[in-house]
């Protein structure tokens, strides 16, 4: 039976209520008195010398109040980088000057160059009008390949050239992987590109800065995942605010999927502003900025070449990438092709020897960072396809040559530095089987056959690293901060729970889930329970959302702040029952003396506390306030198999998705119907990067889908009724609540399952199609079978 | 500048818009009514649908100064009079229709239209009306089941399928 609350329940969502009846309170919601706009002036060319800009005709508009230009922002910091990746020689990646406002030189369409304020929005943007920019266009670099070669123009004139870094890593003997390539069975190679993408979360962002002169407090509003990143970075690099004096709030933020990770230069233009004109600044993104301003997604390039022996037994795997960084590192950038995507190449199997090579690429195009997945997707979608490729090469079945090379026996060291705890890979492709009704694939593909379509099925394995992460180890991958999470359980003189969490919400659910984990650690109704996020003023410091790691890391904070509570709540209950505290329970919200009738409420407790006339005040202190802040031990490893049915039209090349089936391990659950809403997201977006979306630049560095017309987002009619399963629960080892984390596997997972299921389709109907690049549209698909 | 008058949500309101005001800034700005929001600059998303006249449109697309005189409910008056929520909200809330919220109350509007046009739809007529709401968090699934809940059909329960 289902249980009907606590861990394991689908409980309703508490916060559905304010956002189904119009009374959220996003960002661009928030209104502040004497409020003024600020409009940003983007550049409209890839790469180009700022000769001069006059802002005085702007100006001098009524209404308008200032032009902020690079000049006002001397003695401001650049926006920083959150990561340092050391190269394959042992130095440190080459790392630009990242300005507020573009300094000197515009390096891709959408550099911020002037910053219009204005007593109202149309005003602010009416303005830029007026202003007199003058640039002189240079040459633009946007292919990565063109980028590396001799004599490429520069995107940063004080950088040696364009690599950002040559990174390799994984198996350290060389030799023995190229003799394992060279005295292979057989070798499978497949080169293949990862479509750049836009996360587009549906809430464009937003900044509201504020500045209170009589406590010389600075505060930010901002549409962000983690707001203390955002304290953090933005106080201590850029505007040199110490965190006392600055706060940072992120109420309901309308979805993020990292591209609300970063710290924006808008964030710092409206706290700047705010105190330089000594009232309230707002900036609102429209989409079509947010399209040049937002950081994109994965835009990798790669050659992976895997060596078997003669039963399809996996050798070794070597892999080359190019990785687009854009004109400036983001926040994460370099992380990501790294050391979240050359640790997941052993994916599922015991592949002993692996070599990854990564180089990342400066481009005149708008920077680049983690988007739902970051790394692992890339990493999943080369593995998966070239396994694909190779059992076709080898005639063996998809399914069989993943079960011959899966990993069994956990603990697992990968050769590529990470250590998987747990982890069942044989049920979970038993559940995608049965649930996909593969046994009846065959006769569907006839029907299909019969009506003048071609069928296919598609597998895909994934693994990914989730929790992100012990911060020791982070810490020695070049990550400049720790990645530990927080949680303050206050609990109120008449039993009811405020929580603070470092996480942050913005559309997982967790003022529902966590108040489940909590509740029943105490055996409270969750009522009792209210989830607290998003203010840097009234939270622990927390490094917030992304990664899967809210559950599994911040989850497992309010696990140990909740124990804290519950000790220090028992040692009171002993008190009050005069007996010893050892001998104390807690079951059902009452807490008993083990082997008699005694008992005292939950409430009777935390009144005691708060009203200490009958207390231990010579043993402990009163009230009952506890923080935890939870460092993770390792990565959690969430494992699935996903399959993917497609029928393709011969003749006009649409590839239509029947069924998509995906069966995850995402050890324990805690709200099922939340997970497989995460789930269902997930999948979507990784259907829509696998059939229509492409983020495409032309020659000259214009972004040519700039807009819905041109950026095919999912609709409801593209995508099927989705199958999920995660019956198969292997949990996690060394996390209180063997939770894994399940917001980006959807993600990871379906690109390659459908990719395998057109081109499964295609061989079925005759075509001799190895590979088709991402999104498949029926341009391309139609262009692949007809040659 | 105009003035303008029309009812919203069964209240009558009025103000001075500019000719270029569109209805969901005056929603917004004017009329604090927050509910209605702004996803896209190409009247692709259908955040800000509202229903003009009993018509479900795209708030953006839609001069302030076209809807004098107009009946316009947004999300806020969907609600029942007693404040619960109404039919397609409690089905969105019941079927995890919705995560980050933020398409939600254009989602739910084109639900209402949809459900008044024809009431029993079928999944594949739900999926097509959906053409011109965009969501980027549930994948569709969830939204259209509590679509069909909400029409009073037959739905498999929430979770564990």
């Amino acid at each position: 039976m289902p249980k009907d609350s606590g861990i394991g329940a689908s409980n309703k969502r508490r916060e559905d209520i304010r956002f189904l009846t119009g009374t959220g309170n996003y960002t661009d919601d928030i209104n502040l008195n004497g409020q003024a706009y600020a409009h940003i002036v983007r550049s409209d060319m890839a790469h180009g010398t700022i000769n001069s800009i006059d802002v005085s005709a702007a100006e001098a508009i009524d209404g308008v109040v200032k032009v902020f230009t690079a000049a006002d922002f001397e003695g401001v910091g650049g926006i920083p980088c959150g990561w340092q990746v050391t190269d394959r020689h042992g130095q440190p990646m080459q790392e630009p000057k990242h300005p507020i406002l573009a300094e000197g030189k515009v390096r891709h369409v959408g550099d911020p160059i002037c910053v219009i304020v204005a007593e109202t929005a149309e005003l602010a943007r009416d303005a830029a009008d007026a202003l007199n920019i003058d640039i002189t266009e240079l040459p633009a670099v946007i292919d990565m390949k063109d980028a590396l070669a001799d004599g490429a123009t520069k995107v940063h004139d004080d950088l040696t050239n364009n690599l950002c870094y040559d990174w390799g890593f994984g198996s350290e003997d060389l030799d023995a992987v190229q003799n394992a390539f060279d005295t292979a069975h057989h070798v499978t190679t497949l080169e293949l590109k990862n479509n750049r993408l836009v996360a587009n979360p549906m809430e464009p962002r937003v900044a509201v800065g504020d500045y209170a002169r009589h406590s010389d407090e600075s505060t930010l509003y901002t549409t962000s995942q983690n707001p203390h990143v955002i304290r953090l970075l933005m106080g201590a690099f850029v505007l040199g605010i110490p965190e006392h004096k600055l706060r940072v709030v992120a109420p309901d933020v309308g979805g993020g999927f990292g591209a609300k990770i970063y710290h924006y230069a808008e964030e710092a233009i409206v706290t700047f502003a705010a105190k330089a004109l000594g009232r309230p600044v707002k900036w609102t993104s429209s989409r079509s900025e947010a399209f040049v301003s937002d950081a994109h997604g994965r835009d990798h390039v790669t050659k992976i070449e895997l060596a078997m022996d003669k039963e399809g037994k996996f050798l070794a795997v070597r892999t080359d990438t190019h990785a687009n960084m854009g004109a400036y590192l983001s926040t994460f950038a370099p992380s990501i092709p790294t050391w979240l995507h050359g640790t997941l190449m052993a994916g599922n199997y015991t592949t002993p020897l692996i070599h990854v090579n990564v180089k990342a690429v400066f481009t005149n195009t708008t920077p680049v960072d983690a988007y739902r997945g970051a790394g692992r997707p890339e990493a999943t979608f080369q593995l998966e396809r070239v396994i694909d490729k190779a059992a076709r090469e080898m005639g063996m079945d998809p399914v069989e040559i993943r079960r011959k090379n899966f990993i069994t026996e956990f603990p697992y060291a990968t050769p590529v530095a990470v250590e998987y705890d747990t982890g069942d890979y044989h049920a979970t492709m038993d559940a995608l089987l049965a649930k996909s009704d593969h046994a009846g694939f065959e006769a569907r593909a006839a029907q299909s056959k019969a009506n003048g379509k071609l069928r296919g099925f598609g597998i895909a394995h994934y693994i990914e690293a989730c929790g992100i992460a012990p911060s020791a180890l982070v810490g020695q991958l070049g990550a400049r901060a720790g990645l530990y999470e927080s949680a303050t359980v206050r609990v109120n003189a008449t039993g009811g729970l405020v929580v603070m969490t470092g996480s942050h919400s913005h559309g997982q659910g967790h003022e529902t889930s966590f108040a489940q984990v909590v509740a029943e650690m105490i055996g409270i109704d969750e009522s009792m329970v209210e989830i607290v996020h998003g203010d840097t003023a009234n939270t622990p410091m927390g490094m917030g959302t992304y990664g899967s790691r809210s559950l599994a890391v911040g989850g497992s904070a309010l696990v140990r702040a909740t124990e804290k509570i519950i000790n220090k709540a028992k040692k009171v209950a002993a008190h009050l029952m005069e007996a010893a505290e050892g001998d104390i329970e807690l079951k059902d919200g009452q807490f008993t003396v083990a082997g008699t009738d005694k008992s005292v409420a939950w409430g009777d407790v935390t009144l005691a506390a708060y009203v200490p006339h009958n207390y231990p005040l010579e043993e402990i202190e009163p009230g009952l306030e506890e923080t935890a802040f939870y460092d993770p031990a390792n990565f959690t490893y969430p494992s699935g198999a996903y399959g993917c049915e497609v029928e393709v039209d011969p003749e006009t090349g649409k590839v239509t998705v029947l069924g998509f089936t995906a069966a995850d391990d995402f050890g324990n659950v805690v709200n099922p119907m939340i997970v497989e809403g995460q789930v269902h997201g997930g999948l979507a977006q990784g259907i829509g990067q696998a059939l229509l979306e492409n983020c495409a630049y032309d020659e000259n560095g214009q972004l040519i889908s700039a807009s819905y017309m041109d950026y095919a987002m999912p609709r409801a009619d593209d995508l099927p009724n989705f199958t999920v399963d995660h019956s198969s629960v292997t949990p996690c080892t060394h996390n209180p609540l063997g939770v894994k984390g399940c917001g980006e596997a959807g993600a990871i997972g379906s690109p390659p399952a459908l990719v395998n299921a057109v081109i499964d389709a295609l061989q079925r109907g005759g075509h001799d199609v190895a590979h088709i690049d991402m999104p498949l549209t029926p341009g391309r698909v139609w262009a692949a079978m007809n040659g | 500048m105009a003035k303008i008058s029309m009812t919203v949500n069964g209240k009558a309101v009025s103000g001075e818009v500019e000719g270029r005001t569109l209805l969901s800034a005056f929603l917004r700005d004017d009329q604090g009514l927050t509910g209605t929001h702004i996803g896209c600059d190409t009247s692709q998303c259908g955040a800000c649908n509202v229903h003009v006249n009993g018509v479900n449109v795209k708030s953006c697309t839609m001069l302030a100064a076209e809807a004098d005189g107009a009946e316009v409910t947004t999300i806020e008056g969907m609600s029942n009079a007693d404040g619960s929520l109404s039919v397609v909200q409690q089905a969105f809330q019941d079927y995890h229709g919705l995560q980050c919220g933020f398409c939600t109350p254009g989602m739910v509007m084109t639900a209402a239209a949809l459900l008044k046009e024809n009431p029993k739809p079928t999944e594949a007529e739900v999926r097509a009306y959906l053409e011109g709401n965009i969501c980027r968090c549930t994948g569709y699934h969830n939204i259209v089941k509590a679509i069909m809940a909400a029409s009073g059909q037959d739905v498999m329960p929430v979770a564990a399928e």
